[in-house]
């Protein structure tokens, strides 16, 4: 559905604004965070008193720079701010400090997945290049009331990067596969937490067509301001269609900036080229150059997390784990991250342990979380591992108990089960419930031989011995209850193989 | 003895009330007398909040009898130019835009004289947002040069000016963007010092040109122009181009009679009234029978000041002001509308004519295909300058100009005439381009009207520029002059 008619090859460009997750504003020293009353998170600064002046957050800086190295950009020597003018009442000078000549990011990629044939089945791998990302300060927020209008800067202020993609998205599967890459590499860099139901992240969609095999740019229309990936991916939907409509009707394509109606799942219009603000961009005089020492960059570096598809290779190549659950595994860092202290306590199975992890503690979690997220309405919910009551040495002990042929495997999920709601050891439960299974050849050889003299199941030896070979589960039930169910399912078989021969 | 407390010096005042022998409470009051004796007539201040001042009297008379004095300015009134803000003072830059705005903080300045003890005293008037050179431009009212009263006193800083040669005040805060301390200083016969930029914190001095702003001491001598510089020079968080005395070492004094004094070529010939040149030349062969080196000094580009000043000051005003809006505080337009109608309104409401112009001027050199052909190529002559006074700075220690090409002028009489106006600065704004520190100091008269003569130094050379200042205050008797009133 989101591929075009064939001669036609859509060419998208995103910029993307990321709230960071820093204590305080990008230029004040006043804190913010979401649900607060309005205008509660100001200082002079933030509302632009006369006299005030801008002061470079360094954590926000930080982050950016985090971000950048993240996607593998060059680290520029220096940055600096410049003043975008422009007058609304939720800009509180009437300027907006951004980089416009110098970002504190440059170049860089993002590799993104696309779906693969089935859920099971990895999908095809891209590197979308980004052009360069900026710091800059975000506005406030108006509303209007009966006769009048509200402001409330409490976002006013709050540090904002701006990634900007060069026009590498070829449809919209690959700009949702992008911005969901995108979002992981953020969070799990600790650089934002773009939780998109608090606005911390919005994205700016340019579309154009072109005839397959033209090399030059069609002109293109930009959409504002949408915030989820579904409005991004309906966009491209639907900004393709109406320009394919448009240039097979003869017309042309007008440069436009535009707005989204997700409701009504509909672009339109806000204003063309002729319309477009005179920003009078100039360096900001209060904000000397920025000097990024190499020191900083070399201390940031560490931070910089294993990449998620390098995670998704070494899961399924080294680690031997089916696609899916490493797929599940690597979009969260913090259970990734667990998964790998209980491979550690338990090497041999991997797969056992993610299996576990991926299904079971992801679904008792996510259960006792309820949901959180978002941008990415798709997204499996976020978990938050503080609370899990179950340590990874724990699991691996579980798994462990399995592979030793201590618990059987149905088993082995009763006990995840007590393990969840308690936080005790598996050996602890498994010995609590009696569940050890019974394993001691000479008893249970002893136990066999009992049932077979017995003349209640004489039919089914007869028929057994005829050649059913199903006839052989009708001992099985009196050999369980003999042992309350604690005899090895396994042994037993091959028990009654032996004397029945 | 009390009513002749309005004439002494700083200094003085300090080391009577170190003695014991005047107490801060006896002097605010004395001060305030003399406030409501000539205020009236002078029009240098627009706010005094007596009851406030004599309980910061009262305190501090307290802290000493406590043996907890803070210093050399313990007990002596500042006033402030009424674009640094005090919290709890009015903060209006004489603007009827900002007309009903408090502060709801204080300024770096304002914070480092109450750490010193000084009282905090009242509000000075200025040319509105500091845009003029003769605070014809305050929208709240007039101020007159205590010596001439049908003349200006100078601006933006001519509050500032104006209250030391009345008597009003020991000591004053002005700022300077193009001449703002130097120039009134200069026509009200009283010291002023524009600092190297980044040496005093910005935070709390409302923005005209924040590339060019620095807020400086002015009083009416150099011992009292120091005294006052060495309180409120230092570090600041809240202003990233501030980098305070700590940082860097401030240039030491030397010897003055030692000075190597470069005088511009061709700077006596642009306009300069005869008997303002008479002045400046005789002050240049004092220092040469000091046993100073004088030599003649090259600066190409110095042509370019002006123009260049005009282009880099109201770009950045343009900006600066936009947050003047009607929506936060200050002025808002009764008439109704969207917001940005009521934006609009306010603004066309609240604002004054010069003040106005510059906004439109500094709109048009940064727009769309025009910025490069002015504040690009402003920024360029700019670095141009800036170079050309370094270089002449390596081989002199100082540069000296008069400080305005003439006298100040009458009431009105150029009022009509802005280019006219903007030439006052001529002297004074290469020293804001460059970031440089300079000083004006009073020189002689031309007929009962003071002249100043102008000291450029290199950056971080305030020591120097007060020493040489120092050297001719000394022979010549000029400190502590006031205009009868």
């Amino acid at each position: 559905m989101s591929t075009p008619p064939s001669d036609w090859e859509v060419v998208i460009g995103l910029e993307v604004h990321v709230q960071l997750h820093t204590r305080a504003k990008v230029f004040a020293s006043s804190p913010w965070g979401f649900g607060k009353e309005p205008n509660e998170q100001v200082d002079p600064v933030v509302l632009g008193l006369p006299g005030t002046l801008p002061v470079v957050n360094r954590e926000a800086v930080e982050k950016s720079i985090l971000f950048g190295l993240v996607v593998g950009a060059s680290v520029p020597e220096h940055c600096s701010w410049d003043r975008k003018n422009y007058f609304y009442p939720d800009n509180p000078k009437n300027y907006q400090l951004t980089q416009k000549d110098f970002p504190v990011v440059v170049g860089g990629q993002v590799e993104i997945e696309l779906p693969g044939a089935s859920r099971n089945v990895m999908g095809e791998h891209k590197f979308i290049r980004i052009h360069h990302a900026h710091l800059e300060e975000d506005v406030g927020k108006l509303s209007h009331a009966g006769s009048g209008s509200l402001v409330d800067y409490n976002r006013a202020g709050v540090p904002l990067l701006e990634i900007v993609t060069e026009p590498d998205l070829r449809s919209s599967a690959e700009a949702e596969a992008f911005l969901r890459s995108l979002v992981a590499m953020l969070t799990q860099a600790g650089v934002a937490d773009c939780d998109m139901e608090k606005g911390q992240l919005r994205c700016d969609c340019n579309v154009s067509i072109r005839r397959r095999g033209v090399e030059k740019l069609g002109t293109r229309t930009e959409t504002k301001n949408l915030n989820s990936i579904s409005s991004v991916r309906d966009t491209v939907i639907y900004e393709t269609a109406r320009q394919i409509r448009e240039l097979e009707a003869g017309r042309s394509i007008t440069q436009e900036t535009r707005g989204w109606n997700a409701e009504l799942a509909r672009g339109y219009v806000l204003r063309d080229k002729e319309d477009a603000h005179d920003y009078r961009y100039f360096p900001d005089p209060d904000i000397p150059t920025l000097k990024i020492s190499r020191e900083t960059v070399a201390r940031l570096a560490k931070l910089v997390p294993e990449s998620l598809y390098d995670r998704q290779r070494r899961y399924v190549e080294k680690l031997g784990l089916p696609y899916t659950a490493a797929s599940v595994l690597v979009n969260d860092r913090a259970l990734a991250e667990w998964f790998e202290l209980a491979v550690a306590a338990h090497p041999t199975n991997p797969s056992g342990i993610a299996n576990l992890v991926a299904n079971d503690l992801l679904r008792d979690l996510a259960a006792s979380a309820g949901t959180a997220g978002a941008f990415d309405e798709t997204a499996p919910p976020a978990v938050s591992l503080a609370s899990c009551p179950i340590k990874p040495a724990q699991l691996a002990g579980l798994v462990k108990l399995t592979d030793d042929g201590v618990i059987s495997k149905q088993q082995a999920k009763e006990v995840f089960t007590e393990m969840f709601k308690t936080g005790q050891d598996a050996a602890a439960i498994v010995d609590a419930k009696g569940l050890r299974q019974n394993s001691d050849t000479g008893e249970l050889e002893k136990i066999v031989q009992e049932v077979i003299a017995d003349p209640a199941v004489a039919k089914s030896i007869a028929e057994y011995r005829a050649g059913n070979e199903k006839a052989i589960n009708a001992l099985k039930g009196p050999i369980m209850k003999r042992t309350q169910g604690k005899a090895n399912p396994v042994l037993i078989d091959q028990l009654l193989r032996k004397f029945l021969g | 003895m009390a009513d002749a407390l309005h004439t002494l010096s700083a200094a003085e005042l300090g080391r009577r009330l170190a003695a014991g022998t005047l107490t801060s409470r006896a002097l605010c009051e004395a001060l305030i007398a003399r406030y409501q004796a000539v205020n009236e007539t002078v029009g240098a201040f627009t706010y005094l909040d007596q009851a406030d001042v004599l309980a910061q009297a009262d305190a501090s008379d307290a802290r000493r009898k406590a043996g907890q004095g803070r210093g050399p300015l313990e007990g002596i009134p500042v006033a402030i130019k009424d674009n640094i803000a005090v919290k709890g003072q009015p903060l209006t830059c004489s603007s009827k835009m900002l007309a009903s705005l408090v502060s709801p903080y204080d300024s770096h300045v304002a914070e480092r004289l109450r750490a010193a003890g000084a009282i905090l005293y009242g509000r000075l008037n200025m040319d509105e947002f500091a845009m003029g050179s003769s605070t014809e431009n305050s929208a709240i009212r007039k101020t007159f040069n205590p010596w001439d009263l049908a003349r200006i006193p100078g601006g933006s800083s001519g509050g500032s000016a104006a209250a030391l040669a009345a008597g009003l005040v020991p000591l004053s805060l002005g700022s300077d963007t193009g001449g703002s301390i130097r120039q009134p200083a200069s026509h009200c016969g009283v010291v002023g010092l524009k600092p190297t930029y980044g040496l005093i914190s910005r935070f709390g001095l409302v923005a005209f040109a924040s590339s060019l702003d620095q807020i400086g001491p002015m009083a009416r001598s150099i011992e009292d122009c120091e005294l006052l510089l060495n309180a409120l020079s230092s570090a600041d968080g809240r202003d990233m181009t501030c980098f305070g005395p700590s940082d860097r070492t401030l240039t030491p004094a030397g010897d003055a009679k030692k000075l190597r004094i470069g005088i511009p070529k061709g700077f006596l010939g642009k306009g300069v009234a005869p008997e303002v040149a008479a002045a400046v030349n005789a002050a240049v062969e004092f220092y040469r029978a000091q046993g100073c080196a004088i030599s003649e000094v090259e600066l190409p580009s110095a042509d370019l000041a002006v123009p260049t000043y005009y282009v880099v000051a109201t770009a950045e005003a343009s900006s600066n002001l936009g947050r003047y809006d009607g929506v936060r505080y200050g002025h808002r337009s009764a008439s109704a509308g969207t917001p940005v109608e009521m934006m609009t309104a306010s603004r066309s409401e609240g604002f004054g004519p010069e003040v106005k112009r510059r906004i439109l001027l500094g709109t048009f050199v940064l727009s769309a295909g025009y910025a490069d052909a002015y504040y690009v190529r402003a920024l360029r002559a700019r670095a141009k300058i800036r170079s050309e006074y370094l270089a002449a700075l390596a081989g002199v220690d100082v540069l000296l100009t008069p400080t305005v090409p003439t006298p100040a002028f009458k009431v009105g009489e150029k009022a009509s005439d802005p280019l006219q106006l903007y030439l006052e600065d001529i002297f004074t704004i290469p020293a804001n381009l460059a970031g440089l520190p300079a000083i004006s100091v009073p020189c002689g008269k031309s007929g009962h009207l003071p002249v100043g003569f102008h000291l450029v130094g290199a950056p971080l050379s305030e020591a120097k520029l007060l020493a040489a200042g120092r050297l001719f205050e000394t022979a010549h008797g000029f400190a502590h002059q006031q205009a009868a009133l």
